[in-house]
This record gives structure tokens, sequence and C-alpha cells, in this order.
């Protein structure tokens, strides 16, 4: 798929991007909901992806997110609503469908094989040839250098691709996985959680490369549960609480406190606020804290959830 | 399209860059353990005993070890994918038996036998990855189950069809010379007869060398050893690489078939018991990780070629033979823990 089909004036809808007035998401959802049985995983859920933007998707442990995810990337299919990629309406049987629409999903476990060099890995399952019949062998220079190339046009600081990708930390294999999903022609980019469990600086540096790969065009899903990382490189915000939306924001309608405060729930933090004043933490934190929560139910809408 | 922002990018030149000294990158290939493991015993040996350099001696030990070579080429490769085979061992008499009895009952061309032999020996490879692909029970076990049965219908088969508990002689058949000159015989080098399974063991490590480092395949080898999910994720063929890889295995069976049969002229249907750990042990010598995704083609070799010398080297030393198993255990544990030591100190060059 040719990003140039983005602008072919036949895909589109009368929907526009409320940030750039360019007409047809990249990827967009409405009303999309998922039970299993009984069960409701998710339910009315309305978000949009564009090319060059980041789209967030905050929620504590079981609000929904990996289900949201997973209906993207084909592992599942959504019971409700309607999934569309450039404005068709699509329901994706398998993860091959998904990355045939340039879907590309960078899992938590990130689908790497430690033990193997770094150049093999970022082509493995899509290994360069050369020669004839029997001959037929990798193109290993090849492999090397683009691996070398798209890394560096990534900004990935990289020591010698000849590397089993397993010395490389966390954040540096998520840049890996990152980097090899843009290269195979991604165009949109789901990340699934991708900070979870890294360190501050490297969360910097994971968050570092989400932006390149806006910049690079790519429509960026980040899944994540810290408003804290969201909020710097995030175009748009979908809350999530219980499989339902409980909030959808562009990034100039809300501030960092009002998400970190939408995210826990306003009750919830006046509540957390209260045990670590019991517990004499930091008398001057916990006021700050309190602050914050008046504003916030202040000047925002209720949170989803009755105060206890 | 628009970019709201623009990022800078991190400088991509490191000072890191080139740390990895060639001695370091030496250090940490898979079979670096194995190769010191082998200088140090023939050194050993060298000094031990006077005839153990002589030509005719190392022939010896040259063909001692390419019959346990020629399969430690297949069961290294299987084991880098993340699987090993016990049944190996009878599997190669499995492949002698079908050929000479075949052969023998029919009447028929030695080489109709030695065609079927290569197709029972495929198939038995087959089978173990296709049983192991669907039911996803360890390797251990189903290789284990194979093993047993293969055993019960060497013995079994051959008294039933020959009447006895070894083959009856193909000697006098049609194809027995032309068959016997493909697996089973010498080539004079200087005055030294070297058995041609030696350059037959040489040509198969080259060929297994270049598809695992030079081939796709070789890529999908180690991810299937190394993590099989992570590479079903990114759309290795995970089972078909596996199947491949105990067919593999079943072709360095047959031609260690063909050989043990064709350097007498009958097979003994008990026999093969046991080697498979042989086979094994050679592969973990020369630095395949049992647990799969890391080792090489040449560590194999070399695993075995330490097998070879250790086993004749004693013989040279005139030292009682009762005492190589001993020989062989010790080397095995040796052998491993250098490679785990090496392979420790190689990787922490990462700081």
């Amino acid at each position: 798929m040719d990003a140039k089909q983005i602008d072919q004036q036949e895909l589109l809808r009368d929907e526009t991007d409320p940030l750039t007035h360019t007409p047809v998401h990249l990827l967009s959802l409405d009303s999309v909901g998922k039970h299993y049985g009984n069960i409701v995983a998710l339910t009315d859920v309305t978000m949009a992806v564009d090319n060059g933007r980041v789209t967030c998707v905050l929620g504590d442990n079981g609000a929904g997110k990996s289900t949201l995810i997973k209906i993207i990337a084909g592992l599942h299919q959504h019971d409700e609503g309607v999934l569309h990629i450039m404005g068709e309406e699509r329901k994706f049987g398998s993860p091959r469908d998904a990355l045939d629409a340039g879907i590309a999903t960078v899992y938590q476990d990130l689908a790497v094989v430690p033990l193997m060099p770094i150049w093999r890995n970022f082509f493995l399952g899509s290994e360069l040839t050369t020669g004839f019949g029997p001959f037929k062998r990798m193109d290993v220079q090849a492999m090397k250098d683009i691996t070398k190339k798209e890394l560096a046009d990534m900004g990935i600081d990289l020591r010698d691709v000849e590397q089993p990708i397993g010395q490389l930390s966390g954040g540096e294999r998520q840049c890996v996985a990152i980097a090899r999903a843009v290269y195979f022609g991604a165009k949109v980019l789901i990340l699934d959680e991708p900070t979870a469990a890294l360190g501050v600086k490297q969360s910097g540096v994971v968050l570092r490369y989400i932006l390149q790969a806006r910049d690079r065009g790519l429509g960026v899903i980040f899944i994540t549960h810290n408003p804290h990382h969201a909020f710097p490189v995030g175009d748009r915000f979908l809350l999530l609480k219980r499989g339902r939306s409980i909030g959808y924001y562009d990034k100039k309608d809300i501030t960092l406190d009002e998400l970190t405060a939408q995210m826990a729930g306003g009750a919830e933090l006046a509540e957390l606020a209260h045990e670590l004043e019991q517990l004499g933490g930091h008398g001057d934190v916990v006021k700050q804290v309190q602050a914050e929560v008046a504003g916030v139910t202040d000047s925002t809408a209720d949170t989803g959830r009755a105060p206890q | 399209m628009t970019m709201t922002q623009t990022i800078s990018k991190p400088a991509v030149t490191d000072e890191r860059v080139g740390r990895r000294n060639p001695l370091q990158k030496l250090l940490g290939r898979p079979e670096v353990g194995a190769l010191v493991g082998a200088i140090v015993l023939f050194i050993f040996f060298a000094a031990v005993s006077q005839t153990f350099t002589q030509p005719n001696a190392f022939a010896t030990v040259l063909y001692g070890s390419s019959t346990i070579g020629i399969m430690a080429v297949g069961v290294s490769l299987l084991m880098i994918g993340g699987e090993f085979d016990l049944s190996t061992g009878v599997a190669v008499i499995s492949s002698a038996l079908t050929a000479s009895m075949f052969s023998w009952y029919f009447s028929m061309n030695v080489w109709i036998g030695v065609i079927l032999a290569l197709v029972v020996s495929l198939s038995i490879g087959f089978i173990n990855g296709w049983i192991l692909m669907k039911t996803k029970l360890p390797s251990f076990i189903v290789t284990l189950a194979t093993f047993l049965m293969l055993t019960g219908l060497n013995l079994g088969l051959t008294r039933m069809i020959g009447g006895g508990v070894s083959s009856p002689s193909i000697s006098n058949m049609d194809g027995y010379e032309s068959a016997q000159a493909i697996f089973s015989s010498s080539v004079n080098i200087g005055g030294v007869d070297v058995k041609n399974t030696v350059f037959i063991w040489i040509a198969l490590v080259a060929i297994a060398s270049w598809v695992l480092l030079r081939t796709k395949v070789g890529n999908w080898i180690f991810a299937v050893g190394g993590d099989a999910n992570a590479a079903r994720a990114v759309g290795v063929p995970v089972k078909a690489t596996k199947i491949g890889l105990f067919m593999a295995v079943g072709f360095c069976g047959w031609i260690l078939g063909m050989h043990n049969l064709f350097a007498f002229d009958a097979v003994q249907s008990g026999e093969g018991v046991g080697n498979e750990f042989l086979y094994i042990i050679a592969a973990v010598i020369g630095g395949c990780l049992l647990t799969g995704g890391y080792g090489s083609a040449v560590g194999g070799a070399i695993g075995a070629f330490i097998f070879g010398m250790a086993n004749k080297g004693i013989v040279y030393a005139q030292w009682n033979p009762d005492w190589f198993k001993f020989f062989l255990g010790l080397m095995l544990l040796l052998a491993t823990i250098v490679n785990l030591i090496v392979k420790r100190r190689a990787d922490s060059s990462k700081g």
C-alpha cells in the first residue's frame, strides 16, 4: 500500500481531521465493541489515527486496551461498530490481513530472537536473497547495510549489527522492532506498552523513536498506562476504563494534569492523597495532589465512577 | 504530510564501535571451546604416543571421527533448531537393514534397496518431526518412543525375514561393488589410505555451514531454536523448518547406514543402541546449545574429531580401552564448562 493513496480524493468520506483539516483518517474506529460470550470487553469506542500523528490509548489494567489493539491487529474481530482503513470499511480475519493493510504491531514481547544478531532479527521471515536455484543465498552485505542505515535513520545509536539482539537494552530492542516495522512498509504502527518495563531514561529513548516514526509519516497508536509518557508525544488521547471510552481529546483540549486525573479518577486520587497523608507522606506533596484533584474535578466532567 | 515539530536525531556515530576486537569476536564463536579442547587433546596424545601422529594412525582417527561426524552434522543442525533426536543411533541401522533385507529378499539390484533405504530414513525423520509438531510434546519423549519402536522393528523384522539376528550377506548381489565404491572405499593420498567417509563428512560440514550461515533456511533454523513463537510471529514457517531438520538427520543416517552396510556386507540388527548419545555429545562438545538457537556445524565436526581422537588415542597410547567412556564423560563436562566460560566472557563485552 502506497502513501500516495491517502491523498487520493475518491477515497475520501465526509470526515475531516480536527487537527489538520485533511480529509479521511488513515484508520478510524466508530462505536466499536467486542464481547467474549456474555462478558463485554469493549463497548462504543471511537478513535482515529492519521499519518504523522500519534494517538494514545490510555487505561489501567483491564481497561480494554489489549482487546482494542487485538481488533486493530486482526487477532480478534469486533462485534459492533465499524473499522475504517483509509475510508474503507474493513474487518480483519487474521494478523496477516492487518499486516497486508499496513498495520504493524510491536508487542511487549517483541518477537525477536535474543541469541541472533541484530541484522538477522531485522530481516527474519523477510530475508533478502540473491542467486538462483541451489545457490540461492542471503544477501548478507545488503541486509547488514540496510539494517545499519534504517536504524541510523531512526537515530538509533548502534554498536554493531552483528551483536546478538539479546545484548541490547529493552529500549533499544523496542527501537529495532519499531525500525523493522517502519522498513517493511507499515502505515500504522501499534505499540503495545513499549515503556512499561523500562526505566526513566530508556522510556525517554523509546518516546523519541515514537516521534521519529511519526515524523516519517506513520500513524502511531501508542498504548500505555502512563500519562506522563503519553502526553508529550500524543496528538490525541483515548481514555479507556472497564471497556468504555471515558474521554477522547485532542491535545489542545486537555492538560497533563487533567489527563492524569482522568486516568486515575478524581475520587480515587483524593483517596490516594488521604492515604498518603495517613502514612506520613510529605505534606507539601499531599497538598499539591489535593489541589490538583480539586482543580480537575471542577474543570472536567465526571470520570465515570461514582465516589465511594 | 505536515510535521508538528522536528526531532533532532542523536548522533549515529558511536565511539563504542570497534570495541569488540577480532580476538573477542573469535572467542564469541560457538566452536571455540571445542577447538581449544581438540588442540589440547591432540598435543596430549602426540606426547604420550609415538604412533598417534603417524599418517596411517591419523587416517584411522579421521575415519573414526567421520563415522560420528556425519551424524553430528545433522544432529547439530537439529539441536540449533531447538530439538534433539534419540532415535538416530538405531535409525542408522534401520536404514542399513532396509537396504540389505529388501535387496536380498526380492533378489534385486542393491541400488534399489539403497534408494528405498533413503525413502525410509527420510520418512523416519518426517514422522518424528510431524508427530512433534502435531502433539507439541517434547522431542525427548517423541524420539524416545521412535527409538524404542525402531529397536524392536530392527530385531523383529530381521528375525522374521532373514531368520537371524544379522542381515544376510549381500556381497554377491548386483550393484554391490558400485555401491561399495560410493559408500565405503578408500582414497590413497601420499601412500596413506583415507576412507572416503572422511571426505563425505567434510563435504556435509561445508554444505551445512553454508546453509546455516548464508541461506534464509539457516536464518530460520536459528530462529526456531532461539524462540519459536517470535519466529512464527514474523512469518517463519516453524513446522516446515523443524520437520525439514529431522529429515536432514534422516539423510545423514542414511549415508552412515549405507557405509555400515557396505563396509562389511551384513548388519547386526541389535546395533546402534547408545550411538545417538555420541552424536549428541559431539554436538554439545562442539558448542551447540542444548536449548537451541546457538551453535555451528563446524563445532559438531570438532566435537566428533575430539571423540575420534580420544577413541583411537587411548589405543595408540596402549591404555586399556575400558577407560574410554570415563574420558568421554570427562571431556563432555570440561568442554561444556569451557564453552560456558568462553561464551560468558565474550558476551560480557557489552559493558
